[in-house]
């Protein structure tokens, strides 16, 4: 398969420099969209049907058109990458901080000139002190040769670009939960509308966007848009990083054709379950995607495939639960992550996720009731779209509900025995 | 008093965001990173130089996981309990560090060497159970590993 995003990725992961990275082809994309008029730019993003990798697949051409371009449009504009990557089980983005650090600045290069951005923050989170040292470097290295600062290539455009260590937060990674990060503020959601594509930081027209869906764009402006959608297996257009973690024989992440079914990516690059285990289920994209069992496992990987056998794509990074693993410990492990990081700002979500983490807990411990079961449910419905302010406590809720769906049993067992029939003692 | 060092690094990361607010988490950061942990002396300091009431500031303050707002030991030791890690073995993983250091989550040693705390999901889950010690990520973990690793820690 041909490599597109792992493309300048050494061996050891140490990244190439400014100058190695051109040599090795980098860097080529920025003068040609620089002739180009950034409309231009973001059509070719939009024929490319290119989707935003960081959970929810909107299409990252037709964001972009939301912003006020033009002589009349509001300035400065700003271009953020969201580098906060804190969605338990995945493991993405790290790879392309650490490894590939100028893909993504170009990429953020293109983008910021589409939109017509003035200044660019790459939003990482704090304990990725790796990633920010290269980042740092890397931003160093493009001021100095010319493709960041005042009139970029003699082309009249100027973009400034800094690295911003988050305080670590996983509200922090939801687009305007980082957008008050950045102003310095507690990283709650803002109502929509304005949209931060109309009014964003600092109330100026913004753009958000996954770092994987950034370091795409070179690629897509160097071979175009037919090339990119040729790369995938399925709709979806390109590559996808896809991951595996959990009891597996060689837990990892691969670039793939987008729309690789879970069956290759578990049997053929994970290497199947560890010895004596079975599989029992999967979260086919982080934390706060439902379950998938046994019976999807020819589902393919994209955004589609994965929707219609009832969960989603998410960040492509799948999290297995085996058999001698616990449905009800692995729920509760989840529940306590998501009310731990709720904002606390409307009720379905604070009260409903750690009243939801309290009742896992006692059945886990033996003590849970019949009646818990539907109280559960309950606080899935509470916590449905529309109820709340920001999709958090909706994405916390669907591991628990298809675990109620597919693990029904097992929760019974633990209510029937006052047992955990997963613990020896 | 905030160090001329601390203010200098401070007065680079004003040049770039418009506001000085903005600055307030970075802030924050630069003075931990010298001295551990935000005292209440620290924090009005640097709310009175970004001119941010000292109340709001320590909203934002408590409101961030990375930001210790209570003294810590020579090493901050984060260990991850988020979901790929549990599945890999993070019971084990804290049932030894806190054996081995005789405190509980959110603790500090007597001998003011380590302070332990519980860390969502560090992004390296295809090689759990995961922690971090200061700077350094450790993957991959057994109890017979954390031994080793521990000792590198004066
Ligand atoms: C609670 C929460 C946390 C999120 N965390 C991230 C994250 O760490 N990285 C990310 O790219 N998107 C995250 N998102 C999605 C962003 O809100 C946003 O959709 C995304 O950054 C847009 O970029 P994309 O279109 O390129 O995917 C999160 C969303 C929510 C609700
Ligand atoms: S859903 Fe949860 S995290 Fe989102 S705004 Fe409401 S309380 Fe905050
Ligand atoms: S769950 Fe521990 S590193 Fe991801």
């Amino acid at each position: 398969m041909e490599k597109v995003l792992t493309r300048y990725i050494q061996p050891d992961g140490v990244p190439l420099d400014a100058r190695a990275y051109e040599q090795a082809g980098g860097y080529q994309s920025v003068p040609k969209a620089l002739k180009m008029a950034p409309k231009e730019v973001t059509e070719i993003v939009k024929q490319s049907n290119l989707r935003g990798r960081g959970g929810a697949g909107f299409p990252t051409g037709m964001k972009w058109t939301f912003v006020p371009t033009g002589p009349n449009a509001p300035h400065p504009k700003y271009l953020c990458a969201n580098a906060d990557e804190m969605e338990p089980g995945t493991f993405k983005d790290r790879l392309l901080l650490e490894s590939a650090p100028h893909q993504l600045i170009e990429g953020m290069i293109v983008a910021a000139y589409a939109i017509e951005a003035d200044v660019a923050y790459i939003f990482v989170r704090g304990e990725y002190v790796l990633a920010i040292e290269r980042l740092q470097k890397a931003v160093a290295e493009a001021y100095n040769a010319g493709y960041l600062g005042q009139n970029i290539l003699g082309s009249g455009f100027s973009l400034q670009m800094y690295v911003h260590a988050s305080g670590g937060r996983y509200m922090c990674g939801e687009e305007t939960g980082l957008l008050n990060a950045l102003e310095g503020k507690r990283a709650n959601p803002r109502t929509k509308p304005p949209f931060p594509q109309v009014s964003g930081l600092f109330g100026k027209p913004t753009i958000v966007q996954n770092v994987e869906t950034l370091s795409n764009l070179p690629h897509i402006l160097n071979h175009g848009p037919e090339w990119f959608k040729g790369l995938s297996k399925s709709e979806d257009a390109g590559t996808k990083l896809y991951g595996v973690s959990g009891k597996v024989k060689r837990p990892g992440l691969w670039e793939l054709p987008m729309g690789t079914t879970i069956r290759e990516l578990l049997e053929e690059h994970a290497g199947g379950m560890q010895e004596g285990l079975a599989f029992r289920g999967v979260l086919p994209g982080g934390a706060s995607t439902d379950f998938l069992t046994a019976q999807h496992l020819d589902v393919k990987m994209d955004f589609g495939g994965v929707q219609k056998a009832g969960s989603r794509l998410g960040t492509g990074t799948m999290i297995v639960l085996d058999d001698r693993t616990c449905p009800v410990g692995m729920v509760r492990n989840l529940e306590h992550f998501f009310a731990q990081e709720s904002c606390g700002w409307c009720t379905p979500c604070w009260s409903g996720l750690s009243w939801a983490e309290q009742i896992l807990t006692s059945i886990e411990e033996g003590r849970g009731r019949p009646e818990d079961l539907e109280e559960l449910e309950f606080i899935c419905k509470f916590c449905a779209p529309g109820n709340t302010f920001c999709a958090l406590a909706p994405g916390a809720v669907e591991p628990l509900q298809s675990a109620l769906k597919y693990f029904r049993e097992d929760f019974e067992r633990h209510i029937l025995a006052q047992h955990c029939p997963w613990r020896t003692h | 008093m905030l160090s001329p060092e601390e203010r200098h690094e401070i007065e680079e990361e004003l040049e770039r965001y418009p506001t000085k607010r903005a600055v307030s988490i970075d802030a924050l950061r630069i003075v931990q990173r010298r001295r551990g942990w935000v005292s209440d002396e620290a924090l009005r300091d640097v709310a009175e130089l970004l001119e941010v009431s000292v109340d709001e500031m320590d909203s934002v303050a408590t409101f961030y996981n990375l930001i210790f707002r209570k003294p810590v030991g020579r090493h901050v030791i984060m260990v991850c309990d988020s979901v790929s890690c549990w599945i890999m073995g993070y019971d084990r993983i804290r049932e030894h560090l806190t054996k081995r250091l005789g405190i509980q989550l959110g603790e500090t040693t007597p001998d003011g060497r380590f302070t332990l705390l519980p860390i969502v999901c560090l992004g390296t889950c295809d090689h759990a159970p995961a922690m971090m010690v200061d700077q350094h990520l450790h993957r991959d973990l057994s109890p017979e590993k954390i031994d080793g690793i521990l000792a590198e820690y004066p």
